[in-house]
């Protein structure tokens, strides 16, 4: 086996080690990206509120 | 005492540019304890003797584990600034706090699981260890769900840090149920009174995840604080500026 193989092997536990530190990922990766968007959300919302205040200011 | 000084320093658009500030820090400080740890933990740490490589699940499952409590506590002590000094920061901190703390708590019940099926040889024990841990994430779930319960974001804020500090009472549970109650969990490796019963090259790893976590939870928490801190002051003069420059970016 080579060492590579011997590392994702992890003496017969892979199921278990690989689905922990996967898990883990994912995790962390989401609990980034999800409020990551939601800002990059609120900051176009409050530019649309802009754009549509301006537009009501040309139209009265 | 006059703590009208604290408003100044908890200044939301002072927060928010001070997150745009620290966060890339914070995640270059995060991915280094992370690429450290995680060497350490799953190539250089050395196969533990009864428990094979198995035992390697403990550099995801012990942090998730501690993170769990110290993001309850950092939640609950928001909340009671929030409750007494009614400061709008403290409210936003504490809220954003609720769904890191359940992901972590989450993350230690199933790596505790996927631990436990190979070396107890069952998923779930009722022990008061996996119990109370168990009802951690309870608190969060309801903590999470009186913040979304209320149409008064405030309101529901102040709703949640109530619960959030009378759940405290769980956490010291948590921490001395291995030692109060029999249970299959192991006591714990690493504590401030003895000497850690852990080798040196395993324990190094674990204390470098642990660092990594809790740059983690700086970093994520103060990403999510920032579309909070949008919502809240959505009306002030420099959030519509922001949107105005937003606008004319686009």
């Amino acid at each position: 086996m080579s060492a590579l193989q011997a590392f994702l092997h992890m003496g017969g536990y892979a199921p278990y080690v690989w689905t922990s530190y996967g898990l883990a990922a994912v995790l962390l990766i989401f609990n980034i990206v999800l409020p990551r968007r939601a800002e990059q959300a609120a900051l176009r919302r409050l530019a649309r509120r802009e754009a549509l205040g301006e537009s009501h200011d040309t139209a009265s | 005492m006059n703590f009208a000084f604290l408003h100044k320093y908890a200044s939301l658009m002072h927060f928010y540019r001070l997150s745009h500030t620290l966060t890339p820090w914070l995640a270059a400080a995060t991915l280094a304890l992370f690429a450290w740890g995680l060497v350490g933990g799953l190539l250089l740490a050395p196969t533990d003797y009864q428990q094979g490589d198995s035992f390697r699940i403990m550099y995801v499952h012990v942090p998730a584990a501690w993170m769990s409590m110290f993001v309850y506590v950092t939640m609950a002590v928001a909340g009671g600034v929030a409750l007494i000094w009614k400061l709008k920061l403290a409210e936003i901190v504490s809220r954003a706090c609720a769904p890191l703390g359940a992901s972590f708590t989450f993350l230690a019940l199933v790596t505790g699981s996927i631990w436990g099926k190979p070396m107890w040889g069952t998923w779930w024990v009722w022990d008061a260890r996996l119990t109370s841990e168990l009802i951690l994430l309870f608190l969060y779930l309801g903590v999470i769900a009186l913040h979304g319960a209320l149409d008064d974001r405030r309101a529901g804020a102040r709703a949640g840090a109530v619960l959030a500090l009378i759940g405290v009472v769980n956490i010291p549970i948590i921490h001395f149920s291995v030692e109060w109650w029999s249970t299959l969990h192991q006591g714990a490796t690493v504590s401030k009174f003895s000497k850690p019963s852990i080798h040196i090259d395993m324990l190094i790893p674990l204390l470098v995840m642990i660092s990594a976590f809790q740059c983690y939870f700086a970093w994520s928490l103060l990403v999510r604080v920032r579309s909070e801190i949008l919502d809240y002051d959505r009306n002030a003069s420099w959030v519509r500026e922001l949107g105005r420059a937003q606008e004319a970016g686009r």
